[in-house]
């Protein structure tokens, strides 16, 4: 049983990372990204399209995937940012159809775009070993390495998430655009350009979550949707917009998973998704609701 | 040093303004008197930008403000208290007077010397702003604008749903704003209290002036047919 719940948490660690993206954004913008699951998906492809590309000048070691994945990161904030202030912006209003509808076209393009560049044959991210040692904790348990550091990464993008809204002057901006875009514009606030800082911080987030996807396993151009559900289920259990929510719901949300695979191999996914709608009938609010200062 | 003319403004098809020409001297304080619905709010949010109006409509310190965006106008040094205070809800109340200073003017506002003249927000500073009574939120709010160190203070219907000892309490601060050289327009529905406060009185009706004047020679039969149209 320990064994069950030690993996969960571990998968629960990646979960975090598929959602902390979609928390960020709702809780500053309101704004759904269904596209979330799947722009993962195209950070994990361009995390492989750059190891191809870099791979004959640099060293077959760990190092190689590292230094990609740390290229993409600003590539992805300038991504999430110009996304935000060109696109999504357009978007955002009272009625939160636009967006949703804006989203899913995406998801739909970003879908058939990797397709198209690289077969639907399933690809990962070569981690010279990594995702294959473990660590012993005594009593016959082991942890695997990399989830391990997934986890910890998790919690530390979690922590400092918090420490970013209930710390800083851009975090107060945040969190007042997010309560009244209005009066923020009246304290002189630009709250278009905050909604990209959002996006971008987001998307690094989101290009973090696809390499390590891509380092844990296989990924697939069609595997966004699934990565989006476990996402918007983390979030949801969670509570909207809270940090250590979406932590809290992600971990549930694995461990739940863990116990149903242990029960049987089918029932993992679907008793995640019987924990996500018992949360949202007994407490549609979630466990932990809006971030506050 | 701010002045309207001929402004006008709308809400999609419906117009709400026509043609309001307003003066505004330094250091004077007036108040704007009128039924609701007669513009008054709307007023105030053209001149901060919330409302769209053509430039040449409002100039401040000679230059059009007229269509500016709401922060680019406070950074000139208009600051507004607006209607119901709308604090932000998740923002303790320092880091709600804290945002008031976001447009980084400077001047002799600032976080102790607003502690000073409302002791309580020092008191409560940690809390949730949305938390305090509704005279303490309108502190708050006063206050949140006075940090950007402005100009001209907008005070939208302060007395709005408050007992009558907490307006008091918070007209008695107006001394120690206007003292410090500041120009102030304020918007209120108690014609006694717009009397007894401000230099100058302008009343709307339907989105027009109706009637403007010094306030001590104004009549109340005067502001009365102003105010009501009867």
């Amino acid at each position: 049983m320990i064994e069950t719940l030690l993996q969960g948490i571990l998968l629960g660690g990646l979960y975090c990372l598929f959602a902390l993206g979609q928390s960020l954004m709702f809780g500053v913008m309101r704004l759904t990204n269904t596209a979330q699951g799947d722009f993962i998906i195209l950070g994990a492809f361009a995390a492989i399209a750059g190891l191809s590309a870099l791979s004959p000048a640099m060293p077959a070691s760990l190092i190689t995937p590292l230094a990609v994945a740390a290229l993409l990161l600003p590539v992805a904030f300038g991504f999430g940012f110009g996304l935000q202030r060109y696109v999504l912006n357009g978007t955002l209003g009272k009625d939160p159809l636009p967006s949703l509808v804006v989203t899913f076209g995406l998801a739909i393009v970003i879908q058939n775009l990797l397709l198209e560049l690289f077969s639907a044959d399933p690809r990962s991210i070569d981690t010279h070993g990594l995702n294959t040692q473990s660590l012993s904790l005594g009593g016959g348990i082991a942890v695997g390495v990399l989830p391990l550091l997934i986890l910890a990464l998790a919690v530390g993008a979690t922590a400092g998430l918090q420490w970013l809204f209930g710390s800083t002057r851009l975090g107060r901006a945040f969190r007042a655009v997010s309560d009244d875009k209005e009066i923020a514009e009246l304290m002189g606030l630009d709250a278009k350009r905050l909604y990209a800082l959002a996006t971008g911080i987001a998307f690094v987030l989101i290009a973090l979550a696809g390499v390590l996807q891509g380092m844990r396993t296989t990924v697939s151009p069609a595997d966004g949707p699934l990565l989006l559900l476990f996402a918007f289920e983390a979030v949801i259990i969670g509570g909207m917009g809270s940090f250590w929510g979406t932590l809290a719901g992600a971990l549930l949300l694995g461990i739940t998973q863990q116990i149903g695979f242990r029960l049987d191999p089918g029932w993992g996914i679907w008793i995640g998704h019987i924990v996500f709608l018992v949360v949202l009938v007994v407490r549609p609010q979630g466990l932990f609701p809006k971030t506050k200062g | 040093m701010l002045e309207t003319s001929g402004l006008t403004a709308h809400y999609g098809d419906a117009q709400a303004l026509f043609g309001i020409d307003f003066k505004l001297t330094q250091g004077e304080l007036v108040a704007i008197i009128g039924a609701n619905g007669a513009g008054k709010s709307t007023f105030l949010k053209s001149l901060t930008g919330l409302v769209k109006a053509k430039p040449e409509q409002i100039r401040f310190d000679g230059q059009p403000i007229g269509g500016l965006p709401p922060g680019e106008i406070v950074r000139r040094g208009l600051a507004l208290v607006p209607e119901g205070r709308r604090l932000f809800p998740s923002l303790s109340v320092e880091e709600n007077l804290q945002m008031g200073g976001f447009a980084r003017r400077s001047g002799p506002w600032s976080l102790p010397r607003l502690y000073k003249l409302f002791p309580i927000l020092h008191e409560k500073r940690k809390l949730p702003g949305t938390s305090l009574s509704g005279g303490q939120q309108q502190m708050v709010a006063i206050g949140r604008a006075l940090m950007s160190n402005p100009t001209v203070l907008l005070c939208d219907e302060l007395s709005l749903g408050l007992a009558p000892i907490v307006i008091k309490e918070i007209y008695d601060a107006m001394p120690a704003i206007t003292g410090e050289g500041m120009t102030v327009v304020i918007v209120e529905q108690d014609i006694s209290m717009a009397q007894r406060v401000s230099q100058r009185i302008y009343c709307f009706q339907e989105g027009r002036v109706s009637l403007q004047g010094a306030s001590t020679e104004l009549s109340r039969e005067q502001i009365s047919q102003a105010y009501f149209g009867v």
